[in-house]
């Protein structure tokens, strides 16, 4: 199940979220070509001890770690388990 | 016939290059730029050899750094003369999806593609298993499977090699968009070219083709202005194109099992990470690595300094004494050997750095230190950079390319030439010893072992706080980039890391080397020609100014006497009204100068302008030298405190090395740099011995 769109930066560890878009059309290149596809199942692993960057875990396969200024140009539904 | 591998970074790729080539390989550089390029042979099954090209690790055809930009360079242009006539593309199974993106841009832009499907095995211990004849039959090119780490599958890879560099099949998915149509069209009539793809391309990023000059480029702005074509919206819905051709392809021939996470590395990241734990470890790792590197590289160090001066003596012994010998003996192999020396030292820090990157722990210290140093300007990428900058400047310049945003890589580079590099740990070890008492704080901490941590200290904060003012300076609106992988913790490939030394030393060995070599020349002929005739009559001069001096003594007095009046003398009196508010006599001025071109000449020059005979460069002759000399005018010790603090303050901030000025110059692509680096460095450096010297003396 899923619910109205937001960003990446918003959620906490532990939480997963689908991605749906992107705000930064330069930006979005880079990130699918990382992973971040639309319809892709992130997961939050942690944030870096200052809060920045954060590592998430995509697909269930692998670890990308990436700053919050980035992950706030991901858009994402947050899915309800 | 020419294949080239292609792939994601850790995708297995330089595994299977070793296997396919064996030990039949080369490293060059890709024409105009410092991209290693890897070259080997690989003999097919029917006897036939083709050429193997290793290019760099990639996740798709749009670079952000030189490495990538070669890929780029060489697949969009059919007459480069690395244009493979098939490329063999990686795929680490494991996350398919990812890597398969390079695969589908490189096939389309008609080059005929391989798909080498490797790490099943991993892959499998994580659930996913691949239907490869299934995903072949999609795809329509070749699809093999490989475990390039253990040489599985590489004969049946070399089977459908063969196979297909005669059916030359493409994996083509782009369809062109009816509002792209008209200027890619333009772009085929003007450039002659038949693939749509490569024509987006063109129009996509031509800016960044190094094949095209000016005028080209003008045309391809031309024609997208016209048809009103945008480049990043095209790649946004080009990449995303390719992610629904991928998702449907891999919805068939993938079964995922039950999904899991890596815990074992989740496990060990929650305490690497940690925020306290976090830090504390990775000082612990970098005390371990530091205090190794300077522990075991002091035997080797010694044996080659011994060496070269037991070669130079015997080359002194059986060569006739001319003016070429001692070229050879005082310039040449004085200077190389200067270079040599460091080998052990670069050779063990780039080991410690090499393996905390293989085990994929350097990742971690990108996100534990990113933070940290991002208000200095620099990114957590940095890390790489400043640490190599402890052994040379050279090879940590380059070692920056891997920061995606323009910004923080020029400040890095910037700012990486002010950690303290090995060749100026001669120069601390022998003015500390001159002027730092051997006792030790509270008994365990030596005086002059802080002293030299102190420097290095001074270094790395001075670097930081430059890294603050360029950013403050700066301010530049471009959006940072610094999105990267994690990889899984492993234990190192020892091959890899061997490579990786061997690079780097190489890098320093010839950058430096080079350098050097000319410079030792040049200083040579410096200091052994004068202006007049005095330097002939030195011996005659000097006897008849000194009646009472004989053997040694005599030997040495003539050569000051020589040195004083030689080019490089009158250039030290020159220079001295500039550096005597620094506490320097126009003696220290000469080995200024000479150390110019390479700070690690310091020390070389100063034994021989106090003249030391025989072996050159053993420190407790020319420290005992130092101690005794006596300025002329008040009687009192040169090497004083106040001098010899200036004196190890200016090289911490000297910017004195044209190895490094060069490899600014080529990594930033013009002069602008470099000059802002030595010239913000050398007031650093001139105001900071300045303030040392007189509130010391």
């Amino acid at each position: 199940m899923s619910k109205a769109t937001s960003i990446l930066s918003e959620f906490s560890p532990g939480e997963s979220v689908l991605v749906d878009g992107f705000k930064d059309e330069e930006l979005s290149l880079k990130l699918m070509e990382m992973g971040f596809v639309p319809g892709t199942v992130v997961k939050i692993d942690r944030e870096a001890p200052f809060g920045c960057p954060v590592c998430v875990t995509i697909g269930g396969d692998y670890q990308v770690s990436l700053r919050k200024s980035e992950a706030a140009t991901v858009l994402v539904k947050s899915i309800i388990v | 016939m020419k294949v080239a591998l292609i792939g994601n970074p850790n995708s297995g790729k330089t595994s299977l290059f070793n296997q396919l080539t064996g030990l039949r390989q080369k490293v060059g550089n890709f024409p105009g730029v410092t991209v290693d390029k890897k070259i080997g042979i690989a003999k097919l099954n029917s006897g036939e050899k083709v050429e193997v090209i290793d290019f760099p690790g990639t996740y798709s055809i749009y670079p952000t750094s030189i490495d990538e930009q070669v890929v780029l360079d060489v697949l969009s242009n059919p007459k480069n003369l690395d244009y493979p006539d098939l490329a063999i593309v990686v795929v680490d199974a494991s996350n398919l999806k990812r890597n398969m993106l390079l695969f589908e841009q490189v096939s389309n832009l008609g080059i005929p593609t391989v798909l080498a499907l490797n790490m099943l095995d991993t892959a499998l211990d994580a659930g996913t298993a691949v239907d490869t004849l299934k995903l072949e039959a999609h795809l329509k090119v070749p699809v093999v499977e490989i475990n390039a780490r253990e040489g599985i599958g590489v004969n049946g890879l070399k089977l459908r090699l063969e196979q297909a560099l005669v059916e030359r099949n493409v994996h083509e998915n782009v369809e062109i968009e009816e509002k792209d149509a008209a200027a890619i069209l333009a772009v085929k009539e003007a450039f002659n070219l038949d693939n749509n793809y490569l024509a987006s391309q063109y129009l996509a990023q031509g800016d960044k083709f190094s094949f095209l000059d000016e005028s080209e480029k003008e045309i391809i702005k031309g024609i997208a202005q016209l048809h009103g074509f945008s480049p990043s919206a095209f790649q946004a819905a080009e990449t995303l194109g390719h992610f629904q051709d991928i998702s449907a392809a891999l919805k068939e021939v993938v079964h995922v099992g039950t999904v899991r996470v890596t815990t074992r590395t989740n496990k060990m990241d929650a305490i690497l990470l940690h925020k306290v734990w976090g830090y504390v470890i990775f000082f612990g790792i970098l005390f371990m690595v530091f205090n190794a590197v300077f522990a075991l590289s002091e035997y080797p160090m010694d044996w080659i300094d011994g060496g070269i001066a037991d070669l130079n003596n015997w080359l002194k012994a059986v060569l006739p004494d001319s003016k070429l010998t001692s070229l050879l003996t005082d310039g040449v192999i004085a200077g190389v050997g200067g270079v040599i020396m460091f080998i052990p030292q670069i050779a063990l820090l780039f080991a410690g750095i090499a393996i905390l990157e293989e085990s994929g722990y350097m990742a971690r210290v990108v996100v534990l230190m990113d933070k940290l140093i991002r208000r200095f300007g620099l990114s957590g990428k940095s890390v790489v950079p400043l640490m190599s900058g402890i052994g040379c400047a050279v090879p940590a310049v380059m070692s920056a390319r891997t920061i995606g945003s323009w910004q923080e890589r020029l400040v890095t580079i910037m700012v990486t030439p002010l950690m303290s590099c090995a060749a100026r740990l001669p120069i601390y070890t022998i003015l500390i010893a001159l002027v730092v008492p051997n006792t030790s704080l509270f008994g365990v901490f030596g005086l002059q072992g802080l002293t030299l941590m102190g420097l290095y200290l001074l270094g790395f904060l001075s670097a930081l706080m430059a890294g603050y003012v360029m950013k403050k300076i700066m301010k530049s609106e471009k959006r940072s980039f610094f999105v990267m992988e994690l990889p899984t913790y492993k234990a190192p490939r020892w091959g890899q890391v061997f490579y990786t030394i061997y690079e780097k030393v190489k890098t320093f060995v010839f950058e430096a080397g080079k350098v050097i070599l000319a410079i030792s020349i040049v200083l040579w002929v410096l200091a052994s020609y004068g202006p007049g005739d005095k330097i002939e009559q030195a011996p005659e001069i000097v006897a008849a100014a000194n009646p009472a001096l004989e053997g040694t003594d005599l030997e040495n007095a003539v050569s000051s006497f020589q040195l004083e009046n030689s080019y490089a003398g009158y250039f030290g009196k020159a220079i001295e009204p500039a550096i005597k508010p620094l506490g320097y006599d126009w003696k220290i001025g000469i080995a200024l100068i000479t150390s110019f071109a390479a700070r690690e000449v310091f020390v070389g020059t100063m034994s021989t302008i106090y003249s030391i005979g025989g072996d050159s460069a053993d420190d407790n002759t020319i420290k005992a030298r130092l101690r005794r000399e006596v300025n002329p005018e008040t009687g009192e010790a040169v090497f004083n405190t106040a001098t010899s603090f200036s004196l190890l303050i200016f090289y911490v901030f000297a910017m004195m090395c044209m190895s490094t000025i060069a490899v600014v110059y080529r990594e930033t692509k013009g002069w602008k740099w470099p000059m802002i680096q030595l010239g913000y460095m050398s007031v650093l450096a001139y105001v900071s011995a300045f303030i040392v010297y007189q509130i010391l003396k």
